[in-house]
């Protein structure tokens, strides 16, 4: 029996998207399932964002707190260390501190934080709220218009709050994260209303929910390559934005990454534990179809860079 | 490729006999199809018939069963190329390389880590499952010898021989014969012989080639040769090329019921790089392998990789449980809070890590609703007032708490009422709606 290989060929592509002022990260455009250049066009790399916030990490563990000791008491520092020392290819910076139960701080407050580390950088800016709706939506117009046409990504914008943080996306030229929980219809039918405001479908980046290795990472693999099938295979044009995989943040609360080797000594060192928690989740997430990876720990980045080089 | 239930019902005697058990041959045909019933009951089927139906009806991926006792391990008869679709049927084994370089002292050692590899996780219970022993020396010898103190130090554990030397291959055969081990190392330029080995031992062959087309050409002649089982490596050791042929042989299978790479395939995994390693055990885990071959023992790459594995095979249709009961979290003293919720995994999982997120010491009485979350539960009736109080009357916790105080979920605030009427002497308090709001409700108290 001879073999013929069953590669497949699809109608649908993925949005191909470049941000940063100088447009120096892109990710997405291709035809393919993740890393199948063996059948199709897969030009680009996933990018990894090095997550930081705009107040110091007191509540990250131990292990991904320690590696920003001494640059993580300002976002200006942190942005600098992450950009010169850890060659990083893109920030995400979370303004937790805006988060009404956290340092409640305003959305000026905030603008200034993200003015201050774009004029630090040169690298592209991921801008990212609370995940307070409420909040989100006065911060995000704020921080939106404080980065005008620096092309960054303004996220995340919900079901409840899309319309404000999308206006203000588009009026000052930056990509946008739409964000819903874990179902496929949810996340096709957002990128529709935000569509339906005159939003460019292919400035947009699909954000289905990221949960940890061991927490649910099933549920989103799942809808993640649900979501990616249906851009391929029916030309869905809704489905075809790149996927973000928001790593980190989900990863770095579990107990997997934060309990002492002495409390449970089968589950082995909790420095390489907590490292492969965020290692696996995003390596997983990046097979299912996430292009954008958000991510804590500089050797979990490291990893998955290296895996990036073995997989194009 | 399957047949149709008409296709079926055409080979069938067609006489309505009733024999096996169905009104009529069209019946029994549809349910064949489904494969809810076996050829087996119908007692005037044609030899012919059988021998077209059980070609049709094989699975695409050859059922092997690899070791013996309670610790062997099922591959093949995977159905579909993505998890959604339907579940993943046997989780891949993990194996770990011992080389027969390695000294007795340290052979020991890592057996002892496989050994103690087995953690209990959602009550199911994951381990290192096999050891692969390569014959590094290439000495016959040396093989045997390390083959030998595996086995002795750890009779259980399902073995894959790696030799491509068929006189090293008898020779370490010889003490698991009985065993149903792997022996990996058959290629184009040793096929006979290794062939030969592993039909006396009843071993299952490890086919290996460089390429598709190649793998194929030496499975059909190996098979030819009488060996059945196999488990295939297609030369892939990059990730680009791992994901690449698993991807191909997969889809081959499922989709063309190619029956020359309808077999498990073993993924190698092995790096220097710990975090390296453990991404491409990862890809193999999510992209077809069923045997991923790892260089180290390690307790965080373990944990890590077993819950991968657990995860991708879980089956999409049945939400995971967790267990019922009253689980602590932090430290709690009869002072502490107890809050109570439903069973489904995720909710499970999204709710202890708040609490423990709040540093606030809880009691988290976690109730059997069948794996559905809060609302879905309530909806369904599975998260009523009457079962709630039951629950916690059954437990026993009033001996255990000092007020006598329950809160429930924000989203059955509506149930506050009725639970008081049902646990007299308790106080409900409303929480949440979602488990976000949780540090700062539970702090708030504090």
């Amino acid at each position: 029996m001879a073999f013929a290989a069953p590669k497949e060929t699809y109608p649908g592509k993925v949005f191909q998207i470049a941000i940063g002022a100088d447009q120096s990260a892109v990710f997405g455009g291709e035809n393919v399932l993740s890393f199948h250049s063996f059948e199709g066009n897969a030009p680009n790399r996933p990018v990894i964002a090095y997550e930081i916030q705009d107040i110091p990490p007191e509540d990250w563990p131990e292990t991904v707190r320690k590696v920003y000791e001494g640059v993580s008491g300002d976002p200006v520092t942190w942005a600098k260390h992450c950009q010169n020392e850890l060659k990083a290819k893109a920030i995400a910076l979370r303004l937790i501190g805006t988060h009404p139960d956290r340092e409640n701080r305003s959305p000026e407050e905030a603008a200034k934080i993200v003015k201050d580390v774009l004029s630090s950088i040169n690298i592209p800016l991921i801008i990212l709220g609370s995940n307070h709706v409420e909040k989100d939506a006065a911060v995000l117009v704020a921080v939106a218009e404080a980065a005008k046409d620096k092309n960054c990504v303004i996220g995340k914008a919900q079901e409840a709050n899309y319309k404000t943080i999308a206006a203000a996306a588009m009026a000052n030229h930056h990509k946008l994260i739409a964000m819903s929980e874990l179902d496929i219809n949810l996340s096709k039918q957002l990128n529709i209303l935000i569509t339906q405001m005159g939003f460019d479908k292919e400035k947009l980046i699909t954000d289905p929910m990221c949960s940890a290795l061991g927490y649910g990472l099933e549920y989103t693999y799942s809808v993640m390559e649900r979501i990616r099938l249906a851009a391929l295979t029916q030309n869905d044009a809704t489905m075809q934005p790149p996927m973000l995989g928001d790593v980190g943040m989900y990863v770095w609360k579990v107990k997997e990454t934060q309990a002492p080797e002495a409390d449970l000594p089968y589950w082995g060192s909790l420095e390489e534990r907590g490292i492969a928690w965020e290692t696996v989740t995003a390596g997983a997430l990046m097979v299912a179809g996430a292009e954008l990876l958000i991510m804590r720990h500089p050797r979990a980045v490291k990893a998955v860079e290296n895996f990036i080089d073995e997989l194009m | 490729m399957a047949l149709s239930g008409v296709e079926i019902f055409k080979l069938l005697p067609k006489t309505n006999c009733k024999k096996c058990g169905h009104p009529t041959c069209l019946a029994f045909a549809m349910k064949l199809a489904q494969r809810q019933a076996s050829l087996d009951a119908c007692p005037d089927v044609s030899e012919e018939a059988k021998r077209i139906l059980g070609e049709a009806s094989a699975p695409p991926v050859r059922p092997i069963t690899f070791g013996t006792g309670p610790k062997s391990v099922k591959m093949g008869e995977e159905t579909v190329l993505f998890r959604h679709e339907k579940k993943f049927v046997n989780p891949c084994a993990f194996a770990v390389e011992i080389k027969d370089t390695t000294a007795d002292s340290e052979i020991d050692g890592i057996v002892a880590a496989v050994a103690a590899s087995e953690i209990d996780r959602v009550g199911q219970k994951l381990r290192i499952d096999a050891i692969f022993v390569s014959n590094a020396s290439n000495d016959p010898g040396r093989f045997e010898a390390a083959v030998k103190a595996v086995a002795a130090k750890a009779p259980e554990v399902p073995l894959i021989l790696s030799t491509s030397n068929a006189a090293a291959a008898d020779a370490g055969l010889k003490i698991v014969a009985d065993k149903k081990p792997v022996l990996f190392g058959a290629d184009e330029s040793n096929a006979e012989a290794m062939a030969n080995v592993a039909k006396t031992y009843k071993a299952i062959l490890g086919v290996s080639a460089r390429g598709l087309d190649a793998l194929a050409a030496l499975t059909e002649k190996i098979k030819s040769l009488g060996v059945e089982d196999m488990v295939i490596d297609s030369g892939a050791r990059s990730a680009k090329e791992i994901i690449e042929n698993n991807t191909l042989i997969r889809r081959a299978a499922i989709k063309k019921n190619f029956k020359a790479l309808g077999y498990p395939v073993i993924t190698l995994a092995q790096r220097e790089e710990g975090m390296l390693e453990t991404l491409i055990a990862t890809l193999g885990v999510a992209k077809y392998a069923a045997i991923v071959v790892l260089s180290k023992v390690e307790k965080w790459k373990n944990l890590a990789l077993f819950t991968c594995r657990q995860n991708i095979y879980t089956d999409p249709q049945v939400p995971m449980q967790v267990e019922q009961k009253i689980y602590k979290v932090g430290e709690p003293t009869p002072e502490s809070p107890l809050m109570i919720t439903t069973n489904f995994s995720l909710t499970y999982f999204i709710v202890s890590g708040e609490v423990e997120n709040s540093k606030v010491p809880c009691r988290l009485a976690v109730m059997d609703s069948e794996g559905l979350s809060v609302l879905t539960a309530w909806a369904a009736g599975k998260f009523t007032a009457s079962k709630i109080s039951q629950f916690i009357l059954e437990s026993g916790i009033e001996n255990e708490v000092k007020n006598k105080e329950l809160i429930i979920p924000g989203y059955v605030a509506i149930l506050s009422g009725a639970i008081e009427d049902k646990l007299p002497g308790w106080k409900v308090t409303v929480g949440p709606r979602e488990a976000n709001g949780i540090p700062a409700f539970l702090k708030s108290r504090a």
